[in-house]
């Protein structure tokens, strides 16, 4: 294992070799079969994932389900007990965390107090020997490419938590790193930030082409910015897809009822389909037979003038372009609707509804 | 309003028992200094300056001296050791915790006389091997001021979260020496003044041990000299109680500057 310091990679940069010109230069992330304790209990059971250069993928999982640990072990803050990390195809498992070149974003604020936002950003370029006037461009640069370079000379505790998260993302790009790793990033900012800061990572992710590791428990976060997501459940990944493959053909009912909104309803299974108020529908997945419990996506239930089953209007959200309504079925399972906001409906209204015959996830009922 | 808290009237007649308890001593004190047969005048505190006392209070300069040296050496080890350990025992052993800082906290309840008993094979050892000189005694007093140092760190510590300070550090290319000069250190500087101060408090007004090993400090200085020149004792008493809260003051000042700029 070779232990040379780090180099900042980077070529000697000109108006067009700068952070915010070049894309593509991403690196190959493997995680092969790491398993991790915790004292007696097992987080991650035996990971495998395969990360390509350049791609953005998530690990979405409820808490204590190891997706913080996992990128925990590719950072190096925590040592797997077995298995291997690969960067680009080399196992920097024994390499320490300052010298595996990656960038980090934390979830609680990691801005260095003491230090102006300029110094905080040029920190890993010093580490890098690069020259201090050198650092200090490259520093703006950085933050000019999250909007931030006009609050230089700022300290941290002056900054709104989205600006420090910002500052914390310049921080970690400056050098160049071989991959991003972003620790729940935005699960401390306010909602409307979240979302643009969000989308402005992705933004970001896609000119600079790096490898990126997203740790959220928020699926609708995973959705949006995604090229995989890989849901983990009990240290183990349930499913890995595209969001709109895990959205469409959940793999397991726990991908189902995590990715998504839905509705659970009684249905009666027959090896590939699935009857649900004397309505037939497709089951995507494995063959079930018996009693069982369906996820209906509220986009795929419709109200109905004929037809269709009986149902009483519990609640109903407007929610700009659409509204999602609430119902209870004459057998007690409760059904949310997606449907045009024009359509007005209104509590304790009767109305009919239907499923559309798309496949749908089962789950053997309790 | 707060119902349980005291009245105004009751709060002064508190400030003004607790302050005469301590200002009545030192005004005492004060007012000896002054006296000159039976009027008052400055001539105690002119025989400072006195080349013909010189002599007379060589061993409170010579002692002041051995003071200011053991004082550095103990912050050093302050600094040195107590904190990286303390950060130590923060980031990678925090089940540690608790035991360390019993441990730490102990000498605060074992009486001087009774670790000088302990203590005096040790320096029978720490003489053969490094010399009798009086800056040995600062491994002694490195016991002595831990408690009141790892108290002032601790808070520091307690306030800042220097284990995801140390982990985005660590990300961004730092070994660990960086780490602690450059991430953790800057960000516990009240913290550490603090412990500094104090423990040179500590060390300036340190007796027992001293005087039961021998050596010659500050404080024993000022026993030898009061047993010739009584008034000139107090007058260095009243200077070193002076230099004491200057010292309070100034750690006072550095709390204050941290939180007035995190407000700001």
């Amino acid at each position: 294992m070779t232990t040379a310091p780090l180099t900042a990679r980077a070529l000697p940069r000109t108006a067009e070799n700068s952070l915010l010109a070049d894309a593509g230069t991403g690196t190959r992330v493997e995680f092969r079969g790491i398993v991790k304790d915790y004292g007696a209990t097992r987080v991650l059971h035996g990971l495998d994932l395969d990360i390509a250069p350049g791609e953005f993928v998530s690990l979405l999982g409820p808490s204590g389900c190891g997706k913080t640990t996992a990128l925990r072990v590719l950072a190096g803050l925590e040592h797997a007990h077995a298995g291997a990390v690969l960067l680009g195809g080399t196992d920097v498992s024994a390499v320490p965390t300052n010298r595996r070149d990656i960038g980090m974003v934390f979830q609680s604020y990691s801005l260095f107090p003491h230090l102006r936002v300029v110094d905080n950003t040029a920190f890993g370029l010093l580490r890098r020997k690069v020259a201090r006037a050198e650092a200090r461009r490259r520093a703006l640069d950085a933050l000019a490419l999250v909007g931030l370079d006009h609050l230089a000379d700022r300290f941290p505790h002056q900054l709104s938590g989205g600006q420090q998260q910002r500052v914390a993302l310049a921080r970690a790009l400056v050098t160049e790193p071989r991959v991003l790793l972003l620790d729940e990033p935005l699960s401390a900012l306010d909602a409307k930030v979240r979302v643009q800061l969000r989308d402005e990572i992705r933004r970001i992710q896609l000119r600079l082409g790096i490898t990126t590791v997203f740790v959220t428990h928020d699926q609708e976060e995973a959705l949006a910015v995604s090229d995989r997501i890989a849901v983990m459940q009990a240290g183990r990944i349930e499913q890995i897809g595209t969001p709109e493959e895990l959205y469409r053909s959940p793999a397991t009912p726990g991908v189902a009822a995590f990715v998504g909104l839905s509705s659970l309803v009684p249905g009666v299974a027959d090896g590939a389909t699935v009857t649900v108020w004397g309505q037939s529908l497709p089951i995507g997945g494995d063959a079930v037979t018996g009693d069982v419990e369906v996820f209906i996506r509220p986009e795929n239930v419709r109200l109905v003038s004929a037809g269709g089953v009986e149902a009483i209007v519990q609640e109903s959200t407007f929610l700009g372009s659409f509204r999602r309504t609430l119902v209870r079925t004459l057998d007690g399972a409760m059904v949310r609707v997606q449907h045009a906001a024009s359509e007005r409906v209104e509590y304790d209204d009767r109305v009919r509804i239907a499923i559309d015959p798309v496949p749908v996830s089962v789950r053997p009922r309790a | 309003m707060n119902r349980l808290a005291p009245s105004r009237a009751v709060r002064w007649i508190i400030a003004i028992v607790v302050g005469a308890f301590f200002a009545i001593p030192m005004l005492s004190t004060l007012l000896y200094t002054f006296r000159d047969g039976d009027g008052f005048s400055l001539v105690h505190w002119a025989a400072l300056l006195d080349p013909a006392k010189t002599a007379a209070y060589a061993p409170i300069w010579a002692g002041l001296g051995n003071s200011l040296v053991l004082a550095a050496v103990t912050v050093v080890l302050v600094l040195v050791l107590l904190a990286p350990t303390m950060i130590l025992v923060h980031l990678r052993f925090p089940r540690m915790r608790s035991a360390f800082e019993s441990l730490v906290l102990l000498p605060i309840s074992i009486p001087a006389i009774v670790l000088v008993v302990g203590l005096a094979p040790i320096y029978q050892q720490i003489g053969r091997a490094l010399g009798t000189g009086a800056w040995t005694l600062a491994f002694a007093y490195g016991i002595t001021v831990l408690p009141f140092a790892y108290r002032a760190i601790q808070a520091s510590i307690d306030a800042v979260d220097i284990r995801t300070l140390s982990e985005a550090a660590r990300s961004l290319g730092a070994g660990w020496g960086t780490v602690v000069l450059r991430v953790i250190a800057p960000n516990l500087r009240s913290g550490l003044l603090a412990a500094s101060l104090i423990s040179v408090a500590v060390v300036l007004g340190e007796f027992t041990i001293a005087s039961l090993l021998n050596r010659q400090v500050f404080q024993t200085a000022l026993v030898v000299v009061k047993n010739s020149d009584a008034y000139a004792a107090s007058v260095f008493t009243l200077l070193a109680l002076a230099f004491a809260f200057a010292l309070l003051i100034v750690i006072g000042l550095a709390g204050r500057a941290r939180t007035g700029k995190d407000r700001s």
